[in-house]
């Protein structure tokens, strides 16, 4: 199970800093001279800085992964900057390590991260905050970049952590809309319910790690480190370890699934993620669609080693993955808004991705990451685009016959769709069906493979359907007029981009081409297989090519059946039937319209418990612990009333019994002092004969 | 003809003594009073002159007879200043009426 880290290669390299800190030094150049960078120079001089550095990051990302080719599989690019916490046995660097995994996440990252930075520059265009919005991207780059470079995990939550921030800043943008603000608040909050469960997972593991299991149970005084590459060996151990008589595995791995769905939007965390598309649509795209929400799925990817332990925690990761597939595709089929439309879709897509890793398929997992990537960033651009042009109009009622007008629009969209949809033209098919034939195949888990493989298949006819849905609606039919004209295509800055991801889209398809047609494992399998070295061991079902070549034609047959009546409901905004069928079930639709009423039922309970909760506190404070504190005052005033009259009548009394006295005697004495001449030198006489008299008796006494 | 001897300078001596505090006690008139201790201060060097006479020491005694001419000298230079001050600002050389030191 861990045998691969021990012949494991690894590579000082000392330029993989430069990745994460290129967008950091353009996040910082801009956040503190981009104001005036924009009045003086105009966009151009933001946008030089904020597009140029991450391009180069893209570079340097390149070239690592170049290096890391170079060298033998499962090998470790390193770069140490400094020990960051040193605390007893307890020692965490900074440091920056890439093996397969993170340099594909890396050049993703970097390359769409890039893409979507030059089409911003179109998109974003005359807007009075642009520097803030290039400012705020280029944070959320180094965010990322460390989340997925980091090498170990306290660095990657510091990533963790910063995308979250990234995303609320960029959701409420345009914070002086309310509802903007209120989503980005959402979104936070949210992800800082994920967040929690993803702390408590980290300290039950490192309270784990750091224990040593001798004969006497648990005691304090393990080796601990959370460096990636030292994990696997130290988690190993605590494979048959209990904690509140549950595997320490099963606990970690759900914990860290919590903070996965906070992060990467799935059942019941999901519902920030509709409403994070408040924010502008190159956000949408790069944040909520290709890099930041995909983090959860990269997480549990990462920590494969820790889930292979413990069936019970992929399952809970593949059912709950199979069940957000097929849920948020349901309401995807409904929506009219084209964001919130591609917004459900991600949810879905993520689904997918965490039935992967949750069955033991990290590799397809990671490969349907990176398909969507590309397929959905194209998309979202595709609608940005689409919304730009139709000056902000996001409706799709209020769309159609856009295909004419914006033909470069029309067909990467088509294209993107083709590959989400599951046609094996394009590469979404070949991520999406190795997914579901390892589900189908599964007998890692505690069901059987057979019902996150059915979730999943009918969630992809669902997917073909919404897809082409939107596709008809907004492309196809009479082309609208907006303020009394037609819409015009956008400039190329933006256009450019988007032929570049349905590129990406169509060709990736060659790294996973599956093992069924090549006779040989599909590139990118190969590329991650050391990453993933642990799962190789996971029990499969062993069903035959027979099997495979079967469920690979159902899958195209449902996502033909799906494109088909989306073709025949939509197809050039004819067809009477939808309205109908939408009077015809009008209960069924207000319901599933309006999401399941999830938002709703999470205000009624969960927020309003909360509310509820903070009121008591509230109230509590008031009565109970300010009547304390106050009483505590009361007291101490009647106790300092009492000192007071002591001091009063007590003290300062004898103190002036004392003045007084003596003020008594001096006014006594004062009557010696006549100021008279004769009185003075009559005294002094008496004194002189009076000391003669003394002396005079004294001698005669003492001779 | 009768001996001087040390007796008569003493009861000599003791006569101007008793008329210096004389003056000094009954007189009103600040001149007077400075007078008086002049005559005190006289007396008192009279009998060192004698005393010194008697031992046989005339040198120490005449010594001391000048140092007590020379403080006369210097207490009359500053009591007459002082009364002369005095007598400006009040208008009077009544000892009796000076009191402005009346606790």
């Amino acid at each position: 199970m861990h045998g691969h880290e021990t012949s494991q290669v690894i590579e000082s390299f000392n330029l993989l800093w430069l990745i994460p800190f290129l967008p950091l030094l353009g996040a910082v150049s801009n956040g503190l001279a981009g104001h005036w960078l924009q009045k003086r120079f105009g966009e151009k001089a933001v946008h030089t800085i904020a597009v140029g550095l991450p391009w180069l990051s893209f570079l340097v990302a390149v070239v690592a992964f170049f290096k890391l080719r170079s060298l033998p599989e499962g090998a470790l690019l390193l770069d140490r900057l400094w020990t960051w916490v040193a605390v007893g046995q307890f020692h965490v660097e900074l440091a920056f390590g890439m093996d397969a995994l993170s340099a594909m996440m890396a050049l993703i990252v970097t390359f769409v991260g890039s893409l979507i930075h030059v089409y911003s520059i179109g998109y974003m265009h005359g807007d009075e905050s642009y520097f803030r919005f290039f400012t705020y991207l280029n944070l959320f780059m180094f965010a990322m970049l460390t989340l997925v470079l980091g090498d170990n995990l306290l660095l990657m939550f510091v990533g963790w952590e910063g995308v979250g921030l990234c995303s609320y800043l960029l959701i409420g943008f345009w914070y002086r809309d309310l509802n903007n603000a209120r989503a980005g608040m959402k979104a936070f909050v949210v992800n800082r319910i994920g967040d929690f469960g993803f702390l408590v997972g980290f300290f039950i593991l490192f309270w784990g790690l750091g224990g040593n299991w001798g004969e006497g149970g648990y005691h304090l005084g393990g080796q601990a480190s959370l460096a990636f590459r030292e994990l696997p060996a130290l988690v190993a151990p605590l494979a048959d370890k209990l904690l509140w008589g549950v595997p320490l595995a099963t606990l970690v791995g759900i914990f860290f699934f919590v903070g996965a769905t906070g992060k990467s939007a799935q059942i019941p965390l999901y519902v920030w993620l509709p409403d994070a598309m408040a924010g502008p649509t190159p956000v949408s795209a790069l944040i909520h669609a290709a890099t930041m929400v995909t983090a959860g799925v990269y997480m549990v990817a990462r920590m494969n080693f820790l889930y292979v332990l413990s069936p019970a925690a992929m399952t809970v990761v593949a059912l709950t993955g199979a069940a957000t597939a097929l849920f948020a595709a349901t309401i995807g089929c409904l929506q009219y808004d084209i964001k919130k439309v591609l917004a459900y879709s991600t949810v879905s897509q993520l689904g997918y991705m965490f039935i992967g890793v949750g069955v033991g398929a990290f590799w397809a997992g990671s490969y349907h990451l990176l398909t969507h990537d590309f397929f959905k960033a194209c998309l979202f651009l595709g609608a940005g685009s689409v919304i730009l042009s139709m000056h902000h109009e996001q409706d799709m009622r209020k769309m159609g016959g856009l295909g004419r007008v914006m033909p470069l629009t029309r067909w990467t969209y088509w294209v993107a769709c083709v590959a989400i949809a599951g046609f094996p033209i394009a590469s979404g098919f070949f991520s999406k069906d190795e997914i579901l034939w390892r589900a189908f195949d599964s007998a890692a888990l505690l069901v059987p493979g057979w019902v996150p493989w059915l979730l999943g298949f009918v969630a992809a006819g669902l997917t073909s359907f919404y897809m082409f849905r939107s596709y008809f609606m907004t492309f196809t039919g009479e082309t609208v007029k907006v303020h009394g004209h037609e819409p015009e295509e956008q400039r190329p800055v933006v256009t450019g981009v988007l032929v570049m991801l349905a590129i990406g889209a169509v060709m990736l398809a060659f790294v996973g081409l599956p093992h069924l047609w090549m006779h040989a494992p599909p590139a990118l399998e190969h590329f991650l297989a050391p990453v993933f070295a642990a799962a190789e061991e996971l029990p499969r079902a062993g069903h035959g090519h027979g099997t495979e070549w079967g469920l690979m034609l159902a899958s195209l047959g449902v996502a033909f059946l799906g494109l088909g009546i989306a073709w025949w409901l939509y197809r050039g905004r004819k067809n009477p039937l939808p309205d109908r069928l939408r009077q015809a079930f009008p209960r069924l639709h207000r319901v599933v319209y309006n999401k399941y009423y999830v938002d709703e039922i999470y205000q009624a309970t969960a927020v309003r418990g909360f509310l509820g909760l903070s009121r008591m506190n509230a109230w509590f404070d008031v009565h109970i612990i300010d009547g304390l504190v106050n009483g505590a005052g009361t007291f101490t005033r009647a106790l300092a009333w009492i000192d007071g009259a002591i001091d009063t009548y007590l003290v300062d009394g004898a103190v002036n019994l004392v003045a007084d006295s003596i003020r008594a005697a001096g006014a006594r004495l004062r009557r010696i002092q006549t100021g008279r001449l004769p009185a003075y030198l009559g005294g002094l006489l008496l004194g002189g004969v009076v000391l003669v008299v003394i002396s005079r008796i004294l001698i005669d006494i003492y001779g | 003809m009768i001996q001087v001897g040390l007796q008569h300078f003493l009861v000599v001596g003791a006569l101007l003594f008793c008329l210096g505090i004389l003056c000094v006690l009954t007189r009103r008139n600040a001149v007077a009073v400075l007078i008086g201790i002049e005559l005190m201060l006289n007396a008192a060097g009279l009998n060192f002159i004698a005393f010194a006479r008697h031992q046989g020491d005339l040198a120490g005694g005449s010594l001391l007879v000048l140092f007590v001419i020379v403080l006369a000298a210097a207490e009359a230079a500053v009591a007459l200043a002082l009364i002369l001050a005095f007598r400006r600002q009040v208008r009077t050389l009544d000892v009796d009426q000076i009191d402005s030191l009346k606790g």
